[in-house]
């Protein structure tokens, strides 16, 4: 084991990083070495606001948004955070009573974590609704969370898609149901663009969270599409930009890369999902074929984005079969990745009733852009044994160390 | 060799694992993570198990240019080390957790999990040297730094697990390991020693247990039961303690009292002279030996806590335990700790001191 790459990485987590497009490398390069802050009156500046605007034109048009209605932020996690935090207070600055977020019980941390800040820290009242053993939100239970006092609602935030086992969720009945009783609806499809079709304007909720590293752009920029209408409380005070709801010089050569990461992205999307569903499948039937009692989690098909698969292997520990992939060169992840390293069971896998040890067996596989037939048999190929080795180690087997063993106390000395 | 190097985040383990990395082994660095619950992740700059140390161990890791994994061993650490550290301390007993950890999670269950992984050993960055014997076996030895040695806290490994142990550090001194970790560029080079019990990252080990045990108030007494004063609970007490011992009344002589015994039934701590703590006969239970022993009789030395001195005694193997017979007086044994029989500089095996008395005054 070496910690340079091997030769070819087999590279299955494209649901925490996507590589780069090499046309969003160029188009960063060249925009980099060009002078000017977007908010100076002279020419550099006037240079460099014409790039970001049009930056701003083309996610718009690509994301089915107005421009005006993309604000700019660092990534998924800073406008996931806005919209929780902007949204509450502003809708409780104009009614006390709104104090209750509705949310799914698997959303990602950069959501679950703003809100359970808003609920330490400002009195929220989160309630985190439950999902079916497929990793879909419950919507009778939003819709009676929601009816049971409409007014003292002040924010619906429910993912596209799932990080972790992918399944797509009803955003079309939650914003249904919300929009019955004027609450706006916020969600984060960090995952879903790129893989299945996202259309701002036509799924008609108040804010969606997008970031640039997860469709084939740069990490450090994201956007939060937010409804002209929609009144937030901003995080980042100073310069005034974006509308006075992020304020900050902005960092054109990222947003130069993540506009055209987000066409590319778009414009792909519909052969790229039927590609990728394609190999999706027989990665799917190729780890069970390898290991029969390994089980899917989430919904087959339609229901799933098309770039992810995820299982249970039963007997093993995730991080050990994470483990010995690796050193193979086959990437892929536990769960959503943890700044400590510390491997957490999953709590996608706990509101999906899975208990605690199958959810420390579990690994995601996620496919994007690079993905090829080629990646998928050398997974097929690897997993079994893998498997098997993980699960001597999970039982403790293979030790030969723990307990004194007569034969060796044979002699006597002295 | 495919090595797992248990990484800690500190300067010896991370040289460890990059002389293991030098002389050819395929080395992994893994950290474990010894607790889950996030607020002893947080709090204490030191200790084993906080974030900083975590990321000082993968930092190291891509240093020396190796994988680097955090294993959660938080559940087995739990049971086997912190459970067991308080129980011994409410049987009144003076356990070494190190030793524990050595015995039960570093070359126990990780190295179980490593070697069905395809591993073939652990390395460390303890202070101990392991030799080829005469007779096929691994001998494991005193490190040359004396002031670092740490084979007592090894000296519950059996032959077994030093087959799949490597001590990269044991030929060098601590000063020599850290003008090598600066030279290597590791940041940890300068990075002070850990010297307290990682799980309790104030360091106030009373006030950890008080917390975790009911109080066991009891009185504290001399030799012949005149009570001198209370106390909070037994657990804050050592045989040989002599400090905080909050003793209203001065002894008749005037000299410095020492904790003699302590009942955790009853609470009683028994307080005395220094001459009464002497003691010279040790049994010893649980025996674990690193080599071909048990013997019948052994002339060797025995250290009796970490960084105590070496003690002349001839050691007896008697059923399941081992009669320790001291030829100069020691003071200040406790129940709990181990008894590390070396013969020379090498480790024979341990026990834990079940009791230790003074032999009929000739």
């Amino acid at each position: 084991m070496n910690d340079e790459l091997p030769v070819s990485v087999a590279y299955l987590d494209h649901a925490a990083t996507t590589p780069i497009y090499p046309e969003v490398v160029d188009a960063m390069a060249a925009q980099l070495a060009r002078l000017g802050n977007a908010s100076s009156l002279h020419g550099s500046g006037r240079a460099t606001r014409r790039i970001v605007e049009e930056s701003r034109e083309a996610i718009a048009a690509a994301l089915g948004a107005r421009p005006s209605e993309v604000v700019f932020t660092s990534g998924g996690t800073e406008a996931d955070n806005l919209a929780a935090k902007g949204f509450f207070w502003s809708r409780r600055h104009v009614d006390p009573r709104r104090t209750r977020i509705l949310t799914s019980a698997i959303e990602h941390h950069a959501m679950l974590d703003p809100l359970h800040w808003l609920a330490t820290h400002e009195g929220a009242e989160v309630e985190l609704l439950p999902v079916d053993a497929d990793g879909i939100l419950l919507i009778e239970a939003l819709r009676t969370s929601i009816e049971r006092d409409p007014e003292s609602v002040a924010l619906v935030s429910v993912m596209w898609a799932n990080n972790e086992v992918g399944t797509l969720q009803p955003i079309d009945e939650v914003v249904a149901l919300a929009g019955e009783h004027g609450i706006p609806v916020h969600t984060d499809a960090v995952q879903a663009l790129g893989q299945v079709p996202v259309d701002f304007a036509g799924v008609n909720v108040d804010a969606m969270t997008v970031t640039g590293h997860k469709v084939g752009g740069p990490f450090g920029v994201g956007a939060l599409l937010l409804r002209r209408e929609a009144d937030l409380v901003a995080l980042l005070h100073g310069g005034g930009q974006e509308r006075d709801v992020r304020s900050g010089t902005l960092d054109a050569p990222a947003i130069v890369g993540f506009a055209l990461a987000t066409e590319l992205a778009v414009k792909s999307q519909p052969t790229r999902a039927v590609e990728l569903a394609e190999l999706r499948d027989r990665l799917i039937s190729g780890v069970l074929d390898a290991v029969p009692d390994a089980q899917l989690n989430g919904l087959p098909d339609d229901a799933r984005l098309p770039g992810n698969a995820h299982f249970t292997f039963p007997g093993c520990q995730g991080d050990s079969l994470l483990m010995l992939l690796d050193a193979q060169g086959i990437e892929c992840s536990t769960g959503s990745a943890c700044s400590a390293g510390v491997p957490q069971a999953s709590h996608v896998l706990l509101a999906m009733s899975r208990d605690e040890a199958t959810a420390r067996a579990s690994l995601r596989f996620s496919l994007g852009h690079t993905s090829t037939a080629h990646d998928i048999e050398r997974l097929v190929e690897a997993i079994g044994p893998a498997v098997q080795r993980a699960r001597a180690a999970g039982l403790g087997a293979g030790s030969a160390t723990t307990s004194a063993s007569p034969a060796l106390f044979a002699g006597t000395s002295s | 060799m495919r090595v797992l190097a248990a990484m800690s985040g500190g300067v010896d383990s991370a040289v460890a694992a990059a002389r293991a990395a030098d002389v050819g082994h395929e080395v992994t660095g893994i950290h474990l993570a010894l607790s889950r619950n996030p607020k002893s992740y947080r709090s204490g700059a030191r200790g084993c198990c906080t974030i900083e140390d975590s990321n000082d161990a993968r930092r190291a890791a891509d240093v020396i240019g190796i994988p680097f994994y955090v294993w959660d061993m938080s559940d087995q650490f739990h049971t086997s080390v912190v459970e067991d550290f308080m129980s011994e301390y409410a049987e009144g007993r003076t356990p070494n957790p190190c030793l524990r950890c050595n015995e039960k999670i570093k070359f126990a269950a990780v190295l179980d999990r490593g070697v069905a992984l395809g591993f073939d050993a652990v390395a460390t960055g303890h202070y101990a040297q392991l030799r080829n014997g005469v007779d096929g076996l691994i001998e494991m030895h005193r490190a040359i730094d004396p002031g670092k040695d740490q084979s007592y806290v090894l000296g519950v490994l059996t032959q077994q697990q030093l087959a799949h142990s490597l001590f990269p550090l044991g030929s060098s001194t601590k000063t020599e390991v850290r003008a090598e970790a600066e030279r290597r560029g590791l940041s940890v080079a300068r990075k002070p020693d850990s010297h307290d019990i990682c799980f309790i990252s104030d360091g106030d080990t009373a006030g950890w247990l008080r917390e975790r045990l009911d109080a066991g108030e009891g009185e504290i007494v001399d030799t012949s039961g005149e009570v001198l004063g209370t106390h909070e609970g037994t657990f804050g007490f050592t045989i040989g303690q002599r400090r905080g011992l909050r003793l209203g009344k001065p002894a008749p002589d005037g000299k410095p009292r020492y904790v003699l015994d302590i009942e955790p039934v009853s609470g009683t701590v028994t307080v005395g002279a220094r001459e009464e703590l002497a003691v010279d006969h040790i049994i010893g239970i649980k025996p674990r030996w690193c080599g071909s022993e048990p013997f019948e009789e052994l002339a060797c030395t025995v250290q009796l806590r970490a960084h105590g001195e070496e003690h002349r005694a001839i050691a007896r193997v008697s059923g399941d335990d081992v009669q320790i017979e001291l030829i100069e007086p020691a003071s200040g044994i406790a129940p709990g700790q181990a008894a590390v029989v070396y013969d020379g500089t090498r480790v024979v095996g341990s026990a834990t001191i079940a009791s230790a008395r003074r032999r009929t005054l000739a």
